[in-house]
């Protein structure tokens, strides 16, 4: 059976860079993809935060819109307003139903004046893909293309990412932050995304799958450190970025899931009517860490006054802090930070407090 | 970081990957290297309290890493003599030495002669290969 359905798993085209570098391979959304390389996840998490990490996020999807009326139909389907994003910028937003549940979470670039490219999660990239494709129908000058095979897509973050990508440009600029360029990386045609999920300063790299294994080859001979979903997943919580599947699903909405600032209700985007009607929500997500012992774990029943009152949605013991952290959905009433909390680990009562986002900050 | 890959001949092993150090009517446990190796780095060890019985095949303290948590489950049956309190500060040594730094609990036996259903190293090492 697990054989079978290892089988059946999609592979980047840096499969064999992983292989050889001593990658824990695991399935993730349909792909076998590094959790972590020899040297381990905090290893890794501390070169992140302060040298230079390479993660391949080949398995992750893209979708093309453009067309005259390309604008448009994003600022329908997107929560953030699209207007306001310029040539070479890039947006987070949210996808969301009629009801304002999330469908994913987003970053839109505008390469051209109507040309956009659409960064979505893994697992759920051929379910945004019909949806994009259904409401699509309604505009006549658009095109909206799958667009996952023509892209690998790598990640290099933390605070030599720019120095060490700065020694492989041949032709072109890197893009500051938020922002895109085309670039020529030890000779790779790349889209380079001023963007990340680390928390750190750095940039995402999108290019032709087959020049991906010579672009990543080089970055590594460049000093990054090859890093694995694992750490990813730790380093975003630091940082509180948000998690689909986690800390975000069709049965929140952005509001209560503290993304409100990506959702321009007067934009109209579906999903608007339904957000702006809803009023304050009754659950706010929060980040919190322990103040004693333990590892939160998603799905652990969060207490407030000693009662249960919500859950974790992401939890994780922080290799910066050395203590348990986590986001969860709490009552709005204990969601101001310093409210004292506990988590139910597995039968025992772990002491815990609400804070600011984000988590880890560095010190300057 | 970590062990190489090894299953010392003078323990006993249980299926569920624990090792037994048998002195007299006194255990030494802790998790094998197959375990460790399983689970990643070990950044939790949530051991018993001293005085406390525990029983053949069941849980009795939780062994965490980054990404998952594991029960750990005893050998042998007894009551805690001591816990490794030194894990507290450094639980990677369950990975950096599974037999040795990485000990978990120390047991006064109840019944010593469970040790017979527990495996020896070739045939622990044999059930590991086909895992």
């Amino acid at each position: 059976m697990t054989a079978a359905a290892t089988d059946t798993l999609r592979r980047t085209p840096l499969h064999d860079r992983h292989a050889a570098a001593g990658a824990r391979l695991v399935p993730f959304a349909g792909w076998e993809m590094p959790v972590h390389y020899s040297d381990g996840i905090k290893a890794e998490h501390v070169e992140v935060r302060r040298g230079a990490g390479l993660f391949d996020v080949s398995h992750m999807g893209q979708v093309e819109t453009s067309g005259p009326d390309a604008e448009a139909f994003l600022q329908r389907v997107l929560s953030n307003d699209v207007t306001r994003l310029r040539e070479g910028g890039a947006q987070y937003s949210l996808l969301c139903r009629e009801d304002g549940g999330v469908l994913d979470d987003l970053f839109t670039y505008r390469l051209h004046r109507g040309s956009f490219l659409t960064v979505t999660n893994a697992a759920n990239h051929e379910r945004d893909f019909a949806w994009l494709a259904e409401h699509a129908q309604v505009f006549d000058g658009l095109s909206v293309r799958d667009a996952a095979a023509d892209y690998s897509m790598l990640a290099l973050q933390g605070p030599a990412a720019r120095v060490i990508l700065a020694g492989l440009l041949e032709e072109g600029e890197a893009p500051a932050r938020m922002r895109t360029a085309r670039a020529r990386v030890a000779g790779a045609d790349c889209l380079i995304c001023g963007t990340g999920y680390t928390g750190e300063d750095g940039v995402e790299l999108l290019t032709e799958p087959d020049d991906a294994p010579a672009l990543w080859d080089a970055l590594i001979a460049a000093g990054a450190t090859p890093a694995g979903l694992a750490a990813r997943d730790t380093l975003r919580l630091e940082a509180c970025f948000h998690l689909y599947g986690h800390d975000l699903s069709e049965d929140r909405t952005p509001i209560e899931a503290g993304l409100g600032w990506a959702c321009k209700l007067d934009t109209d985007f579906i999903g608007a009517d339904a957000l702006r009607t809803a009023g304050d929500p009754a659950d706010r997500l929060v980040p919190f860490a322990f103040t004693g012992p333990g590892i939160p774990r998603q799905g652990n029943p969060i207490l407030v006054e000693g009662e249960p009152a919500g859950v974790v949605t992401s939890g994780t013991l922080s290799p910066c802090l050395g203590s348990g952290i986590g986001m969860g959905y709490v009552p709005a009433a204990a969601a101001s930070p310093g409210t004292p909390i506990e988590i139910d680990v597995r039968g025992r009562r772990r002491t815990a407090e609400v804070r600011e986002k984000p988590l880890y900050r560095k010190e300057h | 970081m970590a062990a190489e890959q090894s299953y010392p001949e003078d323990l006993l092993y249980h299926d569920e990957h624990d090792w037994a150090r048998i002195e007299g009517e006194e255990g030494t446990f802790g998790i094998t290297w197959f375990a460790q190796d399983a689970l990643g780095e070990v950044v939790f060890f949530d051991p018993p309290e001293v005085g406390t019985t525990i029983s053949k095949d069941q849980p009795y303290a939780e062994v965490e890493s980054v990404k998952a948590v594991s029960d750990v489950v005893a050998p042998m049956s007894g009551e805690i003599l001591a816990v490794n309190e030194a894990l507290g500060d450094e639980p990677a040594a369950v990975n950096d030495d599974p037999y040795g730094e990485g000990w978990m609990v120390r047991v006064r036996l109840s019944d010593p002669t469970e040790r017979d259903a527990l495996l020896d190293a070739a045939a622990y090492e044999k059930l590991v290969q086909k895992s």
